[in-house]
């Protein structure tokens, strides 16, 4: 008890008053970021950069935004680890725990579930735009597996009891819908055209969204398994069929 | 040219595009997921086997993601040190995963704990499938910024792994493995963008023809440096690195210590002896070098006092990446001749021995519920395989011929001694023979059998985890009688490589 | 210029705060924290790379392609180090727990 005192005395006096050596570390982080913001000074005005370099490819890429063509086109490479990175995410966080359900059900706040029927629909449409726009203006598969994420966010936060019975496989196979697209695709393009992901010009736009759709609704399944926090209740082997009943609760 | 001609560079994206695929269906199904991995570490083995042939009688390639050219584009590029670093991931790749079934199908014997060990041996197969595609993408990879997806693809694998055995004291290691290495990533990251902002390109071909001293450039090697030294855990940053790699399980020790320390240093070596290799001075090579010969005295003496063999072998591992590190201000005789190939050819052999130990270690442990090392008394009569493969592998650490640490260490000597810099000389002896020290005291234990010691066996270890790190011991054996074969293949498509080794041999 | 170079300055402040909390903090939600402060910084620096004045010149897009990637990294190795902080809290504490009842136990023989 007396140590737990003592460490917690020490934690709040920390806040007040720093001792020699996080003096001399605060030091030695000013003294390194005067240096590095004087270099970022010393820099030229007009960096160098590839602007010009994407705009002279921007029509063979198939779609209109510089910026969905860099990361689905010319640096689509980049995208398919980075999507592997979020699945990557996913297992490592599933090996962890289990995830979290209150144990016993309860009623259902009517102003929550409110809130999830007028929401949740609406936030799907707002996804879907929202990958469709992507090839002309911001936006794309992130921007909608973001937005998916969200309302699978809400709906975990509603504690709707469906979602206790999610079964592990179904789920799983979302997840790794996107990818398995994007490396199909990838592979496709490879057969085509002798390049990994070097997408025929006249159907590149349609690849592209292809691959944006499926990457979306695995990155919505991601980011909510992530808040989720842990694998779902059947990962063992052995295991029970699911209590499907209340799923369609949902739905007015 | 189609794609499936020899001769075709997309064959460069076969180690990357496999292991990544097997570890989808590895997480995807329930059945069968060790014959996925199994598949895939073999035909990844044989990939690279097809890139080395390419090499050898085409020369270095270039591959460009999409079909788009430099500087928008992605570049793959193969060369020596590439694929002696991905034969080097592919064969102690296949072994680690014949190494884990034997591991996993003995815990699972295991009544009381096989639901857990069941979970565990569930999530390692496509962490280890993904950790092993960062892995090629990174050895593989032209570009800084891909490098940089690829740093952290391997980052979040291995801290999963680390985790994996559900310790707390394992979970907390792995806790702070994530953070630092996300530090380093995020410092890499950083030196990133002032290349960037100075250059204007992200291909290395490309910045290596940019490279000028200027201020912003400098400012982004030292980023980027500091941030693979944090990942490398070179002397005063390597404190995350025994707790993360004694306390996980054993194949996973096994990989962290053998592959993903090398991913980083790997590129730390193209950076300073390829991209930036006209800014750097002498003095920064010697600043180096010290910290690695800091890094092997302290490293060696901490594996003596360590009580237990598994955290023995991981301070082996800061030791002997003092050696990678003391190279650096030896690669430069008489000013400008570089034979930092020895370099890549060190850490081959080190990546052989280490697994090997590694594997003795966790089976060692596994038999004998502990790994204490003044218990550890007879084992020799239980596991003379084990043992076996424990001897061979400290030979090549300890340096001693024909080994090929042995090869290494010599070359740095003679480096050391004709640039007149006898002081790394002694550092290189004195981290010799304190290698054999810790190695001995180790050996000294198997050997004694007491009186009272009783011949059971209590459950016969698989063949799958004696094998294998036999295997690899002896490769790290042979490296030294064949070292001509990798020194050949580094020197590929290197011109001053392949003037110091005409016909290959050193 | 002047824009480049404020967003640029925010961006390495935001970094080095980061950095000094994550080195003398111990709890592994400020460490987390701290390092989502320090990617912040850094994507900062990125994006003020790419900006160009109205009119004068087109804006880079590779950069915000990097930043995009960069978030999406940031977001998923955030969310895996908040649950393996929360294993370690939990493990942690049954460990205190366990050791409580060690320490108790002879206590109560005694009496």
């Amino acid at each position: 008890m007396r140590t737990e005192e003592k460490i917690i005395t020490r934690s709040r006096n920390r806040h007040k008053r720093l001792d020699a050596f996080q003096r001399i570390l605060l030091l030695l982080v000013i003294c390194l970021t005067t240096l590095l913001g004087s270099i970022i000074w010393t820099m030229p005005e007009n960096p160098p950069g590839l602007a010009d370099a994407v705009a002279l490819m921007q029509e063979h890429s198939g779609v209109k935004s510089p910026v969905t063509a860099v990361l689905l086109n010319f640096r689509g490479y980049d995208t398919l680890l980075e999507v592997m990175v979020l699945l990557l995410a996913v297992i490592g966080a599933w090996s962890l725990a289990k995830a979290h359900f209150p144990q016993q059900e309860r009623e259902a706040n009517p102003v929550q579930m409110g809130v999830v029927r007028l929401l949740v629909p609406l936030m799907f449409l707002v996804a879907a735009y929202l990958v469709w726009q992507g090839s002309h203006l911001a936006g794309g598969a992130f921007q909608g597996g973001a937005i998916l994420g969200a309302a699978g966010v809400l709906m975990l936060v509603t504690e709707l009891p469906c979602l206790r019975a999610i079964p592990a496989h179904p789920l799983r196979i979302g997840l790794v819908l996107g990818p398995l697209i994007f490396v199909g695709v990838a592979l496709f393009c490879l057969f085509l055209t002798g390049d990994l992901l070097g997408y025929p010009e006249e159907t590149a736009g349609w690849l592209i969204l292809l691959i944006e759709a499926g990457c979306a609704i695995s990155i919505g399944l991601t980011l909510a398994s992530l808040f989720a926090g842990g694998h779902p209740e059947d990962e063992r082997p052995k295991n029970q069929e699911q209590a499907k009943g209340p799923c369609k609760g949902e739905r007015p | 040219m189609t794609a499936f001609q020899l001769a075709a560079p997309a064959w460069m994206i076969v180690p990357i595009i496999l292991p990544l695929i097997a570890g989808l269906f590895c997480f995807l199904f329930n059945r069968r997921i060790f014959a996925i991995a199994l598949t895939a570490a073999l035909a990844n083995l044989l990939g690279v086997c097809i890139l080395i042939y390419q090499l050898l009688f085409f020369g270095p390639m270039r591959c460009h993601m999409g079909g788009w050219q430099t500087p928008i584009g992605i570049t793959l590029r193969t060369d020596g040190p590439a694929l002696l670093m991905l034969l080097t991931t592919a064969i102690t790749g296949l072994a680690v995963t014949l190494y884990a079934r034997g591991y996993f199908s003995y815990r699972i014997l295991n009544p009381r704990h096989a639901a857990r060990h069941q979970q565990q041996q569930r999530y390692f197969w496509p962490l280890w499938m993904l950790l092993l595609t960062g892995l090629n993408g990174l050895f593989l990879s032209n570009d800084i910024f891909n490098l940089y997806v690829t740093l952290e693809l391997i980052a979040i694998s291995a801290a999963s792994l680390a985790a994996l055995s559900g310790k707390p004291a394992s979970q907390l290691a792995a806790f702070r493995y994530l953070l630092v290495s996300l530090l380093g990533s995020l410092t890499y990251l950083l030196g990133v963008v002032f290349l960037y902002r100075s250059c204007g390109v992200l291909d290395l071909d490309l910045l290596q023809n940019l490279m000028q001293n200027a201020p912003g450039i400098r400012a982004a090697l030292a980023l980027m440096s500091i941030g693979l030294l944090l990942k490398t855990a070179l002397f005063p940053l390597h404190f995350w690195l025994p707790p993360a790699h004694a306390n996980a399980l054993a194949p996973v020790s096994v990989i962290l210590s053998a592959l993903v320390v090398k991913g980083s240093f790997y590129l730390l070596f193209r950076f300073w002896f390829e991209v930036f290799t006209p800014i750097i001075t002498t003095s920064a090579l010697n600043f180096m070098g010290t910290l690695g010969a800091i890094a092997i005295v302290w490293g060696a003496i901490q594996a003596m006092r360590q009580p237990r063999l598994k955290l023995m072998v991981a301070y082996s591992t800061v030791s002997q990446l003092g050696y990678l590190f003391i190279a650096f201000p030896l690669t430069r005789i008489d000013g400008n001749i570089h034979i930092w190939g020895i370099v890549i050819f060190m850490a081959m052999a080190h990546a052989c021995a280490k697994s090997a130990m590694f594997m003795v270690a966790g089976t060692v442990f596994l038999h004998l519920g502990h790994d204490r090392i003044k218990d550890l008394n007879g084992i020799r009569a239980n596991l003379p395989i084990t043992v076996f493969a424990y001897g061979i592998a400290g030979v090549s650490l300890m340096g001693l011929p024909p080994s090929g640490g042995f090869i290494a260490k010599w070359l740095l000597l003679s480096s050391a001694l004709t640039s007149s810099q006898w002081w790394w000389a002694l550092v290189i002896i004195v981290g010799s023979l304190l290698a054999m020290i810790y190695v001995f005291r180790v050996m000294s234990h198997f050997f004694v059998i007491p009186e009272d010691y009783a011949f059971t066996k209590p459950t016969p270890v698989s063949p799958l985890m004696e094998w294998p790190a036999l295997a690899l011991a002896l490769i790290s054996l042979l490296l030294g009688l064949a070292a001509s074969w990798p020194l050949y293949i580094l020197a590929q498509g290197n011109v001053v490589l392949a003037q110091i080794f005409p016909g290959g041999l050193p | 210029m002047i824009t480049t170079l404020l967003y640029s300055m925010t961006g390495l402040i935001l970094f080095a705060m980061g950095l000094f909390t994550l080195i003398i903090h111990s709890h592994p939600l400020r460490k987390i924290l701290a390092v989502n402060v320090m990617s912040t910084g850094v994507f900062l620096i990125l994006v003020a790379a790419a900006y160009k004045p109205l009119g004068l010149g087109k804006i880079d897009p590779v950069p915000h392609a990097m930043v995009l990637t960069g978030i999406v990294v940031s977001v998923s190795v955030t969310a895996l180090a908040l649950l393996l902080a929360c294993r370690v809290q939990e493990t942690s504490n049954l460990d205190l727990l366990e050791r409580r009842k060690q320490e108790a136990r002879p206590k109560e023989s005694n009496q």
